[in-house]
């Protein structure tokens, strides 16, 4: 994985990932057009396919709605990286095949614009212009393969035929 | 072996006969329940799966609360695929868009007993810990899951146990007990952990006041919010459900379990200031801040007791001209007990808006949304940027009362 770093602050909660009054909607690409409009009206419009989101502590915190990590899905996003994750967000984000990578302390060490690549083998996030490398939570095998199928729903179709 | 409570009833629903904290274990849900918010993606996940039938429809709760009635056609939308997968799937536990909130419901219409493991797709999920059930929100994918093979798997937590001891003050009440531990422990302080009310002052509280502080467990991360069965629980549980139960509770040496002493005798009403529900300050900080709009109800707060309060403070008086309140009692029942004892005659001739059970502002999708630059005070438990409408507008928390005293004034006002 590829892309440009978002750096967003701590507590990023679901209401800002995608408030309340689009879920009525259920595709990605539509809820899409609303990620993150409370701090930024324009990030769709701004975020390339591939980019990711950089966190801090508690990333996803609040409701339950899977519609989060569904709209950053649809936005293009793919993976998200913070100090620490909300435990609901983090199960759904798994579920809908969204990597999410703890990484603690790395926002000392990526900026708003940064180009980074992810290696999910090896367990780094790696700088493109500098090569620095940082430590992730290496996820467990069967999650990654979760991630490669798309989903939870997919992985257990398979595992089921 | 010694256990928590959370260890207790996720063991007996995994059918073993211990557990510990950090094990994953796959267990047997007994109530699940989704809404018309999260419902029909979870509808959507499930047909994906491919099953043509439901684990048990006994065991599925489909309430509608969040746009109730249908504020828009894609709402009807929703209440449509709901209303079919209901009827496809012979579930008999259906509540319409008349009956309220879910996570009063729930409880009300006898669906929640101690010891069981509840899954519902909404946050607040963890409020029906206050009859001793581990009770916790999950995603609409794993809902999907649940409605397939009526099981999860969970990583069983580790429980801190709140210790509260002392009298509340007057007009001091569960709302700002559990807002002064989310402000004490922090948005993430108990992630991942079951969150377990217990001491004097938890014993005095009613079964209601209980469902106050487990409801708000999820605002610093936890799994589940619980409280010890005992005769106030067993009083309130023969009165709304005829299911069986077993209660459990916690072994105080129980390896898993950590402490925490909160005393509250010198306790004063607490807000949580915008944009976190962790920014918490005593009423004496923040009061004098102008508002434009109170709302009264939500899962949190919008219980008889609630309005009561409320109506105590606001008989005779007038709502502030610069102020929208909107009254929104969390349930038919409650609505028409409110009715029976006058006081929405209270509330009405106070120039509130009464409207039908609902979450209302709360969710910030349908009724009573903010504009840029407003500010409201409200009972219900998230002050997000963005939560109850314009991300430019302010959220305050607080207690009923704390809410009616304001409304009168159209500041934030001490209610003592």
């Amino acid at each position: 994985m590829k892309g440009k770093v978002w750096k967003f602050g701590d507590d990023i909660d679901t209401d800002i990932i995608i408030p309340g009054r689009y879920l009525v909607m259920r595709d990605p690409k539509e809820l899409a057009e609303h990620v993150m409009e409370g701090l930024d009206p324009e990030f769709n419009k701004k975020v390339k396919e591939g980019d990711v989101i950089l966190g801090g502590r508690n990333f996803g915190c609040g409701s339950s709605r899977e519609h989060a990590p569904l709209a950053l899905i649809g936005a293009g996003i793919s993976a998200v990286i913070a100090e620490s994750f909300a435990r609901i967000f983090y199960r759904n984000s798994i579920n809908v095949g969204l990597p999410l990578l703890e990484a603690p302390g790395i926002s000392q060490h990526l900026e708003n614009g940064d180009e980074i690549e992810i290696d999910m083998e090896k367990g780094v996030i790696r700088k493109i212009n500098s090569k620095e490398e940082y430590p992730f939570q290496k996820l467990p095998e069967f999650m990654i393969e979760i991630l490669e199928k798309g989903g939870l729903i997919p992985y257990v179709k398979e595992k089921m035929d | 072996m010694t256990m928590t409570m959370a260890e207790k009833i996720l063991a007996r629903a995994a059918g073993k006969k211990e557990t510990e904290s950090g094990e994953i274990v796959m267990a047997n849900i007994d109530v699940a329940m989704t809404h018309d918010l999260t419902g029909p993606l979870s509808v959507e996940s499930f047909e994906k799966i491919g099953t043509p039938k439901v684990w048990d429809p006994e065991k599925i709760v489909v309430i509608f609360d969040h746009q109730v009635p249908a504020d828009s056609i894609d709402a009807a939308n929703n209440h449509l695929i709901m209303r079919e997968f209901v009827k496809n799937q012979n579930i008999n536990n259906f509540y319409d868009v008349n009956e309220g909130v879910c996570h009063q419901i729930l409880p009300e219409k006898g669906h929640i007993v101690p010891g069981e493991l509840v899954v519902g797709t909404d946050s607040h999920t963890c409020t029906h810990g206050a009859l001793g059930a581990f009770s916790t929100g999950i995603g609409s994918t794993d809902m999907a899951m649940v409605f397939s093979t009526g099981q999860l798997w969970f990583k069983v937590p580790e429980t801190i146990r709140f210790e509260i001891e002392g009298s509340l003050r007057p007009h001091v009440y569960a709302k700002d007990v559990v807002l002064d531990i989310i402000g004490k422990v922090g948005a993430d302080g108990a992630t991942y952990k079951a969150c377990e009310f217990a001491g004097e002052t938890v014993t005095n509280m009613s079964v209601s006041d209980r469902m106050v502080m487990c409801n708000m467990a999820i605002e610093m991360g936890g799994k589940t919010g619980l409280v010890e069965p005992d005769q106030k629980t067993l009083q309130y549980v023969q009165n709304h459900s005829s299911k069986s139960y077993e209660i459990m509770k916690t072994d105080l040496d129980a390896p898993s379990l950590e402490t925490m002493y909160i005393d509250v005798d010198e306790l004063e009403p607490q807000i949580a200031c915008p944009h976190n529900v962790d920014n918490v300050k005593g009423v004496s900080e923040v009061q004098g801040i102008e508002i434009d709009q109170v709302f009264l109800g939500s899962c949190t707060n919008g219980r008889i007791s609630d309005l009561r309060d409320a109506a105590k403070i606001l008989k005779g008086k007038k709502v502030n001209s610069g102020v929208r309140m909107l009254v929104i009692p969390a349930s038919r029942d409650i609505y028409r007990k409110a009715l029976d004892e006058g006081l929405m005659n209270i509330f009405v001739d106070a120039g509130a808006l009464v409207c039908n059970p609902c979450c209302g502002p709360c969710l910030g999708g349908h009724i009573g949304l903010l504009g840029p630059g407003e500010v409201s005070l409200s009972t219900s438990n998230r002050n997000f940027k963005g939560r109850q409408g314009s991300a430019d507008a302010e959220v305050y928390l607080s207690s009923a009362a704390v809410a009616a005293a304001s409304a009168i004034t159209g500041k934030i006002t001490d209610p003592r």
